[in-house]
Parts: C-alpha cells; structure tokens; sequence
C-alpha cells in the first residue's frame, strides 16, 4: 500500500505474523508505521455526499461525524441517499444518527434555510 | 442606495480571500468597507467543494468547504459588513473607480479609496489543451462538473474518463463513482500528479481507479455527445507514442488540467502581472504596482490550501485600511525576490526593508519533484535562509514565515532549489 503521510508516498509492506503483531517495511518514517497499522487492521475513511432536501432541487452537503469503516462506505452512502432532510438545516445538524451500525452519524456541512 | 458611492475599503469578490480581507480591515478599525460578489451567496468557490481536508492549519480540523466558507461568513455577518451579491464588477480605473451592475442597483460607480481584489481563479479551459476531434458535448472542466453534481444535483454522464491528476480532479473521480458513475481511467501526462498523495490513495486507488502518468488524451469520439476517447503513452518530449493507443468507451471526459488567476479586472486597472504566477506582482503587504490595489487569494498565485489564502487575504485587508486611512508606512526600498533553480512564481516579488510586521511570508511551488533537497535563500554567495526536505513537488507548495531583517541588506535575494548540495 502507498503511505497517504507526505508526498514521498513510501511504498509499505504490511505483513501479519503468526501471533498477531504487524511489521510495516518501507515506511520512510514513523507516521508510515502507525499509518500502515491502521490501514491493516481497520481502515477508515470520511465520508461526504449529498442528501436530498424535501421539495428542494439542491441537495445538502453531508459527512461523517468521523471516520467509518472503509467497507461500510456503500451502505453509508445508500443510507444518504434514500434518507431526506426536513429544511431548515443548520451546519452541524444531526441527520441519522448511528448511520448503519457504526455508531457515527451523518450531519449537515452546509445550511438550508 | 445611490449610484455613486464613496468607500474608503472596497473589496471585489465574496470567497474566503475576500471574506478575510475585509474582515481583517474592519478588525483594524475601517468603518466602512464593503464586499461585491457577482454570486447569488458569499463563499466562492468552496461551496462546490463539499468533500473534507480544509482548515488543519487554521482551525486545527478538519472542515468540509462550505463550513470553512460558513466560519467566514458569519464573521462578516457579526461585523456587519454589507456584501452586495449579485454584483458583477466590470471595470476598476487605475485611480480605483470601481464600474459595477446588478439587477437591483443597475450601474453603479464606487470611489474607493483602497481596493482589494479577490477574484479567484478559473480553469483552463479545453481551448488551451489542442486536443483534436470534434466537439461533442459531454466535455467538461472538473469544476464545472463539480459544481453540476454537488450544487445542482445533476450528473454529467456515466462512464468518465479524467484528463490530468490534479486534486480537483481525483476529487471528481471519487464523486462521480459515489453517485452511480464508472470511472474508467485518470490520465496524466507528466511523470508525476500534482494532487496529494492523499487524494490518489483515497479519491482513485480505494476504488480501482488506475492512473495512467506519462499518457494524454490523443482523440474524442462522437460527433453530438462523446463516445469514446483514445489515450496514448508519451515520450519524454510529451510526444504520443505511436501504437501505444488505449481506447475507452465513456460518454464524458473532464479536465483537470490546472487553474488560471482571474486578472482580466486587474488589467482594466493597470496592475501589473507576473508571467509566472499569472497574478499581480506584489509586495509584502500584497500592494500590486497601483497604489491602493491590493491583491490575495487564488487571483493572486493558485493556492491548494485556503488556509493560506485566509491568512495572506488578511494581511492584503489590514494594509488596504493602513492605505486608506493614510497611516500606511510605505517602504523606501525593496528587496526583489527572485526565482532560482528549481522554484517557480515566489510571492511576494519585493519585500519592503522597513514594514508594520517584523515577519514577511513567502510563498512559492517547486518547478519538479525533487528528493531529498533541499531550498535556500541567497544573496549572491551569501546564503540567508535554508531548509532541507525530503520531497519537494509542484502539487505542494512552500510557506515561510521569516523575519524582515533578513532581507534588509540586499536589493535581490533568489529563491532555489539545490542538489545533493550542487546549485544550477
Ligand atoms: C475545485 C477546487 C477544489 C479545492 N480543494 C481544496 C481542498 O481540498 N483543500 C483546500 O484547502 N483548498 C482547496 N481548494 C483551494 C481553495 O478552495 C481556494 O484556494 C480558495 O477557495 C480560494 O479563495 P478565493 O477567495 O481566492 O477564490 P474563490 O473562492 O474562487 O472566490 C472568488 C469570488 O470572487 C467572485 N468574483 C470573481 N470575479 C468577480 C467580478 N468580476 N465581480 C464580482 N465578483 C467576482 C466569484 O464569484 C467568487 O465568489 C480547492 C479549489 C478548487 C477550485
Ligand atoms: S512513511 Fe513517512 S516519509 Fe514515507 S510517505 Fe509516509 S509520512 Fe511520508
């Protein structure tokens, strides 16, 4: 996997050893191992889309409160998309909120009046 | 309101240097100062940007682009400063008449006695790529994409090919296949992508997406709507290579190609340009070669991060007051800042050898990729400043904070990159 840390983009080899412990080779420096760890055992991503607006055109920015499983990126945004906000909507609004059994919820990023 | 009006500090453009900038003169102590945006809403060009990874430097997290743009707003809001949106400015005189019209107001003239100009850039547009083909529609810029998808909810088509890797364009690339589309390939003609590492891993490789470097586009098909597009490898020369020709069966192709400063307003007033940066040539308090012009913000120099916009915009409002109100100390002699080796478009061009602050910022972008380097300021033998890196790219650009004096002494310092410690 490539390391997301700086712009060297250091190539890392993640291996699992038998008794569970993560050995990351080729990271340039210490953020690349914590990174290449992470990456490993769970990676997680931010999400950002676009939620329908009852009886509006434009649809409301949204993410993740904080970061969600990276396999779980397809449910969440199904779950957005089939969800629709009530306006008004302020920034910071709580839209759904355990979005599919992640314990994060979805809130607005923008306001509509 | 009249049709001739009197300011003392009249910013152009409602985006986040525009935003900063007036907020910074009215915190100065500028009574009157007044934004025009030719935009129905304040916020510029981050309202499209609905994806994460504005504001780390400035606020320590992670904000989308419309509540970076929201924080600035409601300071303009508390401060209330009037933003005057629907507001197209059409004509700035060298002694800062600034020509404007609105549906509302029709014509109107500002007598301003500072200006600020925030206008943003725009994108290359297809024009200046010389692809051959017809012209089918279905081609699009990747801001213009952007704004379709993430402000109107409309999507430009299903099967996508991307022309260049800058970060708009991975952006598009992770949007477009979260709404349904198929992106099919990112193709870059340079060795390198100037997007963030962060944004190939996250916005192209999670999601399969290969990124062809050292490729370009070499046709479009279709006669009313795009069929398809044939891509070729290049050679060092940015030649395609023949018989290496890939073809794709897409139905929308998006540029993203790179963004150009928006000066055609500064030119009606005079202002010189840099042929590097395409922006104003400035001093340290971001003064263009007009006094009372000020400039910031991506119609200054592209920026990738706003939060370095914000910062220089503030610095370009609180000068523009000094200007205005005539307590502005103005330098007696500069110092010219120039391009070395390996360093493209340094901001600011001449620092004043005396100033308000004690510390003067310098911004520039690396002209390659460069590992383990390391750049440095100089005048003649003399070197003032150095710092080693481990990677310079032109995808990220370099912000210095340093203090004035260091330049006191010289009438030119150059900005460059050196080798394994052998300068070109
Ligand atoms: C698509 C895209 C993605 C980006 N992604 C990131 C990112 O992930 N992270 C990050 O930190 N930065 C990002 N940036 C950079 C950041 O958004 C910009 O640097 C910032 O928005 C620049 O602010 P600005 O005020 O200079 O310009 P703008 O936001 O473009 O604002 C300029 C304003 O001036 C107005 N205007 C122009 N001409 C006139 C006129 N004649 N009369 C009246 N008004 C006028 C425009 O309508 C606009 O509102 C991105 C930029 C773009 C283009
Ligand atoms: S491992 Fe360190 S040097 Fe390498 S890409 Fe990651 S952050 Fe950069």
């Amino acid at each position: 996997m490539t390391c997301i840390g700086c712009p060297m983009g250091c190539q890392l080899d993640v291996t699992k050893e038998a008794d569970g412990t993560i050995t990351v080779k080729g990271a340039g420096c210490g953020r690349g191992v914590i990174y290449g760890k992470q990456e490993a055992v769970a990676p997680q991503r931010m999400v950002t889309a676009l939620m329908p607006v009852k009886g509006r055109s434009r649809p409301l920015s949204v993410k993740t409160a904080t970061a969600v499983p990276k396999e779980k990126i397809g449910d969440v945004l199904a779950a957005i998309a089939a969800k629709c906000a009530d306006a008004p909507v302020k920034i910071g609004d709580v839209l759904i909120a355990d979005v599919c059994g992640t314990g994060v919820s979805i809130v607005a990023t923008s306001n509509a009046r | 309101m009249e049709n001739d009006v009197n300011v003392d500090v009249l910013v152009v453009g409602a985006g986040p240097a525009g935003l900063a900038a007036a907020v910074a003169a009215r915190k100065a102590g500028c009574r009157d100062v007044r934004i025009l945006e030719r935009d129905d809403a304040p916020g510029g060009i981050l309202q499209q940007c609905i994806h994460n990874g504005f504001g780390l430097h400035r606020f320590k997290e992670e904000l989308t682009g419309p509540e970076y743009a929201q924080r600035f707003i409601d300071a303009v809001e508390e401060e209330k400063i009037p933003v005057q949106c629907r507001t197209m400015v059409l004509d700035i005189s060298p002694d800062r008449v600034v020509t404007a019209m609105s549906p509302e107001y029709g014509i109107q003239q500002f007598k301003a006695k500072a200006v600020v100009l925030a206008m943003g850039c725009r994108e290359r547009p297809r024009g200046a790529l010389m692809i051959p083909g017809t012209r089918p529609a279905g081609v699009y810029t990747a801001g213009t994409a952007q704004r379709l998808v993430n402000m109107e909810g409309l999507m430009p088509g299903k099967r996508v090919v991307i022309l260049g890797s800058g970060d708009i364009g991975l952006i598009m690339a992770r949007r477009m296949t979260f709404e349904g589309a198929k992106v099919l390939a990112c193709v870059e003609i340079m060795p390198y992508s100037s997007g963030l590492k962060r944004n190939i891993v996250q916005c192209l490789d999670d999601y399969g997406i290969p990124l062809l470097l050292n490729h370009t586009v070499v046709d479009i098909q279709g006669r009313e709507r795009v069929e398809g597009v044939t891509v070729a490898k290049v050679d060092e020369k940015r030649q395609p290579v023949p018989g290496s020709e890939i073809h794709y069966d897409c139905d929308t192709l998006l540029l993203s190609v790179g963004l150009l400063p928006e000066n055609e307003l500064s030119k009606t007033a005079g202002v010189k340009l840099s042929p590097v940066t395409s922006g104003a040539v400035v001093d340290d308090t971001m003064q263009t070669s007009v006094p009372g012009v000020f400039a910031c913000g991506n119609v200054l120099h592209v920026h990738d991060l706003v939060d370095f916009v914000s910062q220089e915009s503030e610095e370009a409002g609180r000068a523009a007051w000094a200007y205005a109100s005539g307590s502005s100390k103005t330098a007696e002699s500069y110092t010219a800042v120039l391009d070395g080796f390996g360093v493209r478009g340094c901001v600011p061009q001449k620092i004043g050898k005396t100033g308000a602050d004690d510390k003067v910022a310098v911004s520039f972008r690396p002209g390659g990729v460069f590992r383990d380097a390391e750049w440095r300021i100089r005048d003649g033998e003399n070197v003032l400043f150095k710092r080693k890196g481990r990677i310079l790219t032109p995808g990220e650009s370099i912000h210095v904070e340093l203090p004035r004096k260091l330049f006191a002494e010289s009438e030119s310092v150059t900005v460059e990159v050196v080798q394994e410690g052998v300068s070109k």
